[in-house]
């Protein structure tokens, strides 16, 4: 037998040993999601079993080096682990902008001591990281950014205001793009710090949005002070890692909607939404709107495959994060659209038990950030325009 | 398996565009067009040599047994090139064909004669102006040493071209059932039929053929008698995954023509694809291709490897193939502008072509419908 086949044994046994029962039904809402951090919201003793038992693992971020709490596995190890799950349909123990966003960052460019220091509780689901990006001024222009670090010899004091931050309020860590340098070109003097979220200055403050819900938050900071060595990479060279962090938060946004597991298809929903007419959805127009998106869906789903398979073997054009993000959120968008229609009277309800509290229509409105998040449809536009087929 | 292309498959991919490039230039679409032939014979000797026709032949007679997505990049390359050949009807359809149905003596006569451009075949089997392989109506009576022959068959590619026809025609059963349809091996030389020529807006041609009392031997029949519709569903998943490949190489072509037009027209002083208008468009156009690459490699890998859902993977093919070629080639002559319509500029060939192998075996509305019902709606 292979080392791969072993370790498939291993880890299908190990998974069997350790997912609790309740950790393999699809997930019933946004709040069964797993965040972790230092005050977790767990939705069950056994959410946390799950948390904690991959964590110490290191499978949590199971191709990160073991020396940083990782699970040191291959891809291919990390793709059997993948399977291996999908197939008991385990849900994902930890949702993590440091998993997904910051330590991949950390690790390409961040110093030793900033790599010792934070990888291993981001494995472990100890603090939850918050992103500072937007701003009020530099939303799309994100390079236009404002919110200033003064040098102070051994720290900064950042002053500014950041805008939608994901879960500000939630979150123990941010890592936060600055302005270091107001000289020159804007892409030049912006730098990336790290900072805990108790530190004095630092107030979140909710914003809510069209869905009701409450996601994103202001963040203000005033006199905020930031030692140095939190700093990632050089100072004013903070451009290069803020773009390769949108490429993963891109990667994560377009994934959204069509990969996580355990959601109906939407003709399985439609079905049972308008029921059959000999054979046929019984509303015709709709069939095509359901279809279009089936054929949409599954076409983008393989998409994904192939451009990760093709990376792996060393070819393919990179940059196909963009179109990932930009088509992936624009077939989110339409399938929540389809679906409204397909649930008439039902899916314009805002509260009541039938509806689930219209979660439907709440989940609906929340759709319409998919494309403006992390870069909207036409800034995505604009980078396979620029980067990918060369027209200036 | 990975979703990739392999070392393999993509020699054969570059040696296609190659010889494409050399041979089949727009020019010499120009000249058939004039002459008013579907193919160049010596094209398609050239092709032979190169081992084409072989490429889905089993090694056993006498083929490279390369398999389908190999075929596939030159089906591929062969859109791009708008080349036309019997490289689909032959050494795809006919070759997949008795594949599947022929009886051992039947491969031994006919796979190795195809494999080296002895032997050109054409499907028949669409009665009406829509694809729809269950109405088969065309009758098949037994006779004491055969069968009799009477209907009529439409829009048959290479049909008045080829030497042997396989024709779908009923033994049993009504017009729209899936049971008692047989296919049959009918000389293209038989007494009692009729070839009506109809020459089609890419300069290609369909035949219409009526069959008047053709009788045909016993051993003609191939594969089991009323039992053929499941083995020609199968061959149109092959037909439509290989379509869906020439459709992506249109797709493609019309895309990366007119990016260069975007990058040396000038208009108000600057190259038209600086405007943003227009960038745009290109972003989206360039994210469908991708998409459609993943679709179509996807399809041929999983008729390679025998997987139980090649047919409904071979209807999304067909379906998003139809549609992204319906947008490539009307959005290369839109941003072509004026010169996108004239014939002197060859842009137009591409929409021309597009649509009839949209057309064939089925558009997006029969594979979007087709994968629904496969799928329970």
């Amino acid at each position: 037998m292979t080392d791969l086949q072993n370790f498939r044994i291993e880890t299908r046994e190990w998974l069997s040993d350790n997912c609790p029962p309740s950790m393999r039904v699809p997930m019933q809402s946004e709040k069964d999601t797993c965040w972790g951090g230092r005050n977790p919201n767990f939705s069950c003793e056994e959410q946390k079993l799950w948390m904690q038992r991959m964590g110490a693992k290191g499978w949590t971020a199971p191709m990160w080096s073991t020396a940083y709490g990782g699970g040191g596995l291959s891809r291919e190890e990390a793709k059997i682990l993948r399977e291996e799950m999908v197939k008991i349909k385990a849900r994902r123990p930890l949702n993590s902008f440091g998993v997904d966003m910051l330590g991949p960052a950390l690790i390409k460019f961040g110093s030793e001591e900033l790599k010792k220091q934070h990888l291993p509780p981001i494995v472990r689901g100890e603090i939850r990281w918050c992103q500072g990006y937007s701003e009020p001024n530099a939303g799309s222009d994100l390079a236009g950014l404002q919110t200033k670090a003064t040098d102070m010899g051994d720290h900064f004091v950042v002053n500014g205001q950041k805008v939608w931050t994901s879960y500000a309020d939630k979150a123990d860590w941010m890592f936060c793009l600055v302005r270091t340098d107001s000289d020159g070109k804007k892409q030049m003097g912006i730098s990336l710090i790290l900072f805990d979220m108790k530190t004095p200055g630092v107030t979140p403050k909710p914003i809510k949005l069209i869905s009701g819900s409450s996601p994103f938050c202001e963040t203000f900071l005033d006199d905020v002070k930031v030692d140095k060595c939190q700093v990632v990479g050089e100072i004013n060279h903070g451009w290069t890692i803020a773009k390769y962090l949108l490429t993963h938060e891109r990667e994560m946004i377009g994934g959204f909607g069509t990969r996580d597991a355990g959601f109906r298809s939407l003709g399985q929903y439609a079905s049972e939404a308008v029921g059959l007419k000999q054979g046929r959805l019984a509303n015709q127009l709709l069939r095509n709107d359901v279809i279009r998106w089936e054929v949409d869906a599954a076409v983008f789903a393989l998409t994904a495959e192939r451009v990760s398979d093709e990376s792996k073997a060393g070819q393919g054009v990179g940059a196909t994060s963009a179109m990932l993000k930009y088509y992936g959120t624009e077939l989110n968008k339409r399938r929540f659209e389809t679906m409204m229609k397909l649930k008439g009277g039902e899916s314009i309800e805002w509260e009541g038990e039938t509806s689930k509290e219209g979660w439907l229509a709440r989940s609906w409105l929340r759709t319409k950030g998919n494309s403006i998040e992390g870069g909207t449809s036409e800034v995505q536009l604009n980078i396979i325009a620029k980067n990918i087929l060369g027209l200036g | 398996m990975a979703l990739i292309v392999n070392e393999e498959q993509q020699m054969l991919k570059e040696s296609a565009q190659g010889f494409f490039a050399e041979f089949a230039p727009m020019s010499e679409l120009r000249r058939l067009r004039e002459d008013g032939s579907d193919y160049c014979d010596v094209l398609w000797k050239r092709m032979v040599e190169m081992g084409w026709a072989a490429i889905l032949v089993p090694e056993k007679y006498g083929g490279l047994g390369f398999g389908h997505v190999g075929m596939g990049q030159i089906m591929e390359q062969s859109g791009r090139a708008l080349a036309s050949s019997p490289l689909f009807s032959s050494a795809i359809l006919g070759v997949s064909a008795i594949n599947l149905l022929g009886s051992e003596e039947q491969k031994e006569t006919m796979l190795p004669a195809i494999a080296v451009g002895e032997l050109t075949l054409a499907l028949a089997i669409d009665e009406s102006r829509h694809h729809e392989p269950q109405a088969v109506a065309l009758s098949a009576l037994k006779t004491p040493d055969g069968f009799r022959l009477n209907g009529k068959k439409l829009g048959v590619v290479d049909g008045h071209s080829a030497e042997k026809l396989i024709v779908a025609a009923r033994t049993g059963g009504d017009a729209g059932d899936k049971e008692g349809i047989s296919l049959f091996l009918v000389d293209a030389k038989a007494s009692g039929l009729d070839f009506l020529r109809t020459s089609t807006v890419d300069s290609r041609s369909v035949a219409a053929i009526h069959f008047d009392d053709t009788n045909v031997p016993a051993d003609s029949l191939l594969g089991s008698e009323n039992e053929g519709f499941v083995a020609l569903s199968s061959v149109l998943d092959i037909g439509n995954a290989h379509l869906a490949a020439e459709l992506l190489g249109i797709a493609n072509e019309s895309f990366d023509r007119t990016l260069q037009y975007l990058k040396q027209r000038k208009q108000f002083g600057s190259m038209i694809g600086s405007f943003q208008a227009l960038q745009h468009r290109a972003a989206h156009w360039w994210s469908e291709i991708e998409l459609c690459k993943s679709i179509v490699l996807k399809s041929l890998t999983a008729i390679d490897e025998g997987d139980f859902r090649s047919p409904r993977l071979a209807s999304i093919a067909k379906a998003k193939l139809c549609e992204v070629a319906e947008l490539s080639t009307n959005e290369a002559i839109q941003m072509h502008g004026g010169v996108g319509m004239t014939d002197e500029y060859d842009i137009g060939f591409y929409i021309k072509r597009a649509r009839p192998a949209q057309m064939l075996f089925g558009d997006y509305s029969y594979h979007g419908d087709r994968f629904a019902l496969m799928t329970g709606y």
